[in-house]
């Protein structure tokens, strides 16, 4: 009996539970089933007379959110007080289940994971596609499980996201795309701005170069866009170095105004210079890209070709994941440059320049690679933007596009990865999804960005992880990183 | 003249001002190879000064600063840039206020600190990009070179942890460590006793003495506590208003007259007390 109720005590956090704080406790749960359950139950598909439609079951919600109060009240009041063989089966039950929580990653690993199961499990969208591209969401799905990772369970969704239902050709174009854009390039100011601690406001500079580098190679040589992107992205980089050289001995502000004066001469230039340029009336007409020589057209295109109907959503499609390509690669490179001795540079020099010094750290060729590979990155998002719109002009290339890529970088948390991805989703996404507010989503959305910069002033996901560790990977909190001087 | 006999450092005529202010003035000394050199003197006597110019953070107004490697090889400091004085010249230093790379743990700041051969072996990061294993080989080295040092400074088991997250004493001697995995010839210390109790002032004699000679490693140092300075220097140089008033073994120094009057011009008895009888202040 006296190990029966010391069991019971552990299976209770050791206090009875009050009746308030059970309550609330039960709302919260009721809470996360309501969140969980939209995605899963809110609506079925059922077959009518000509299409398919949707069957709102808002009762079935209502069911499971108040059986999942019913349930938690019941654990959290009655939990503690059970003794005897039923309450030892219930400290079991209890731990078992912890158990297995933990196994598959956490919370977000879960929530991912319903929400991918309930859009496989919808079935296909907009194209009627074959079941096989559900792997696209199972397989990243099992990698993150596998590998604990939250990482893997966006970039399944990431895949999945052109197949999924009711992502039609606008959601592709104005939200995937253009998300995966700002990602990108949130993603290239990241090693500039979060790495290594320059504070560049005008990285539109070089989003502008390799948007015109692509133009005008494709247009006066006829080079294709696959020739154009990496020298494109070579363009902006030198651009980046002809940045990186004045500014060597600037800090902070006065790095800042630089960095801003640079934007805008780049711009000036590109309305001025007619002859080349086009000035304010831009360039239109550019190439598309093509798949191997496949281009996207009704007559010996794409479709011919693997005998499908032409479709322009085929192109999108494309675009789509060109993009996801190049943000991944993105990725990658940075990822592994900040393990290498050039990143750990970059990081070191965020937090102290002199000490950098002192250690036989050439501080110019550090910052001129973190410029320049900064740059790149910004290049190859301008040339990718450049074949996307067919068109440019200087006016896509304002201060305010430098503004919210910095602020994707800031409020996502300097440094981190996943926090601008989902900075940039939010942002981006936000004010797309949120277009139907008209002039109050900037409302919106300024009132957002203060209330994340006053709870989380060092952005979503502030700190960061060592590149290496001796026995294991302990993460520093965002309090003792640096945001760099300069 | 062979190489072996010839001290490590040699500063002749160093002058530095700033504007119309003389902070060093006609300074020559020298610091023999496998020895520990102190620099003393009061507050405002330009040994910082000193400092800044050996490691290539001030040019120096005029003269030379010289150092010489056991093979022979020499460097001219005064005329070079800063970040090849620790790379080429071997000579790593420490700051009076700590200087490590907070955000980053311990084991990241000691690989930090071994940065142009890892960037050498990355084939200039080319080659660690693709992955080849060459990079892989040097930084398995690298580490465990930083295992040694974290062991030898007793901080191996905090390796994951964030360096500004160590107790003030356990940075000062990360710090030293860091300095360390450069390879150093010389070993250039900015007051690392400063803020150290007196236990871990005492592990700090400890260590400095164990590190003095081993692979030929010279280390210059400023100091201010004297129990320090006394103990483990081989020889002590003196500084006031700029200028070298007095050099010498630690007993020479501690009976010195111009030394006395100097401390005891700067009224700060206790200090004074403290060179002349060797005492901790």
């Amino acid at each position: 009996m006296a190990k029966a109720a010391t069991a019971t005590m552990q299976a209770g956090d050791s206090e009875p539970t009050s009746l308030g704080a059970a309550l609330a406790d039960a709302a919260t749960a009721a809470v996360i089933a309501l969140l969980l359950a939209m995605p899963i139950l809110a609506y079925r598909s059922v077959e009518q007379a000509v299409s398919l439609g949707m069957e709102a079951r808002w009762g079935a919600i209502a069911i499971g959110v108040a059986a999942v109060f019913a349930g938690r009240l019941a654990i959290n009041l009655l939990g503690p007080r059970l003794s005897g063989p039923v309450g030892e089966l219930f400290a079991a039950l209890k731990s078992a289940i912890v158990r297995v929580f933990h196994a598959i990653g956490g919370w977000r690993t879960v929530l991912g994971m319903l929400l991918m199961l309930a859009m496989a499990a919808s079935g296909a969208g907009k194209l009627s596609t074959p079941r096989w591209f559900d792997l696209l969401l199972i397989v990243p799905l099992a990698i993150g499980v596998w590998r604990r990772s939250p990482a893997w369970l966006f970039l399944g969704l990431a895949l999945f996201f052109p197949f999924a239902p009711g992502a039609s050709r606008y959601w592709i174009e104005n939200f995937g795309i253009l998300v995966l854009i700002y990602v990108m390039l949130g993603w290239g100011l990241n090693v500039v701005v979060g790495l290594a601690g320059l504070l560049d406001l005008g990285y539109v500079a070089f989003y502008a170069v390799g948007a015109y580098s692509y133009a005008l190679l494709a247009q006066t040589f006829g080079l294709s866009f696959w020739i154009c992107l990496p020298l494109a992205g070579i363009l902006a980089a030198l651009w980046g170095v002809l940045l990186g050289f004045p500014v060597l001995r600037l800090r902070g502000d006065y790095l800042a105004i630089v960095t801003l004066a640079f934007g805008e001469i780049i711009r000036v230039v590109l309305i001025n210079w007619q002859s080349l340029t086009g000035g304010p009336n831009g360039i239109s007409g550019i190439p598309r890209p093509t798949l191997f020589g496949l281009e996207f057209k009704a007559d010996g295109g794409f479709a011919d070709y693997f005998g499908l109907e032409h479709t322009s959503l085929h192109r999108i499609i494309f675009l789509y994941y060109i993009i996801l390509v190049l943000a991944l690669v993105t990725n990658w490179v940075t990822v592994r440059l900040r393990r290498l001795p050039v990143g750990r540079a970059w990081e070191a020099m965020r937090e102290d320049e002199i000490a950098c010094r002192s250690l036989g750290i050439n501080i110019t060729n550090t910052k001129l690679t973190a410029f320049s590979i900064g740059a790149m990155f910004g290049g190859f998002a301008g040339a990718f933007f450049a074949t996307k719109q067919g068109f440019i002009s200087p006016e896509s290339f304002t201060f305010w596009e430098s503004a919210i890529i910095l602020a994707i970088v800031v409020l996502g948390g300097m440094g981190s990865q996943v926090g601008v991805a989902v900075a940039a989703l939010v942002m981006i996404g936000g004010t797309e999804l949120f277009r139907e507010l008209e002039i109050y989503r900037m409302l919106v959305f300024g009132v957002a960005m203060v209330a994340v910069m006053v709870w989380r002033p060092r952005g979503v996901v502030s700190g960061r992880v060592p590149t290496i560790a001796l026995k294991e990977t302990r993460r520093i909190g965002g309090d003792l990183v640096k945001e760099g001087h300069g | 003249m062979t190489a072996g006999s010839r001290p490590i450092l040699e500063v002749d005529g160093l002058g530095m001002r700033f504007g119309g202010l003389v902070a060093v003035d006609g300074l020559a000394f020298s610091a023999q190879r496998g020895q520990i050199t102190a620099l003393i003197g009061p507050n405002g006597a330009g040994k910082t000064t000193v400092f800044n110019c050996v490691t290539g953070f001030y040019r120096p107004t005029s003269g030379r600063i010289t150092v010489q490697h056991d093979d022979g090889r020499s460097f001219a400091l005064q005329s070079m840039p800063g970040h090849r004085i620790c790379h080429q010249a071997k000579v790593a230093r420490t700051f009076q206020n700590i200087r490590l790379f907070a955000g980053m743990s311990l084991l990241e700041n000691l690989l930090v600190a071994q940065h142009n051969k890892l960037m050498r072996a990355s084939l200039f990061t080319v080659g660690g990009l693709i992955g080849l294993p060459g990079f892989a080989a040097a930084e398995r080295a690298a580490v465990e070179i930083a295992k040694h040092w974290l062991e030898r400074v007793g901080l191996v088991d905090r390796a994951d942890d964030a360096a500004g997250d160590l107790p003030y004493g356990d940075q000062r001697r990360l710090e030293i460590a860091r300095a360390m995995c450069t390879g150093p010839a010389l070993l250039c210390l900015d007051e690392p006793a400063a803020g150290l109790n007196p236990r871990e002032s005492r592990e700090l004699n400890q260590l400095l003495l164990s590190m003095r000679g081993e692979n030929g490693l010279s280390i210059l140092l400023i100091e201010h506590d004297m129990g320090v300075v006394m103990e483990i220097s081989d020889h002590i140089v003196v500084l006031d208003y700029g200028k070298k008033i007095a050099e010498g073994t630690p007993a020479q120094i501690r009976n010195d007259p111009a030394v006395i009057a100097a401390y005891l011009g700067v009224e700060d008895e206790e200090t004074a007390i403290a060179v002349t009888t060797g005492a901790r202040p």
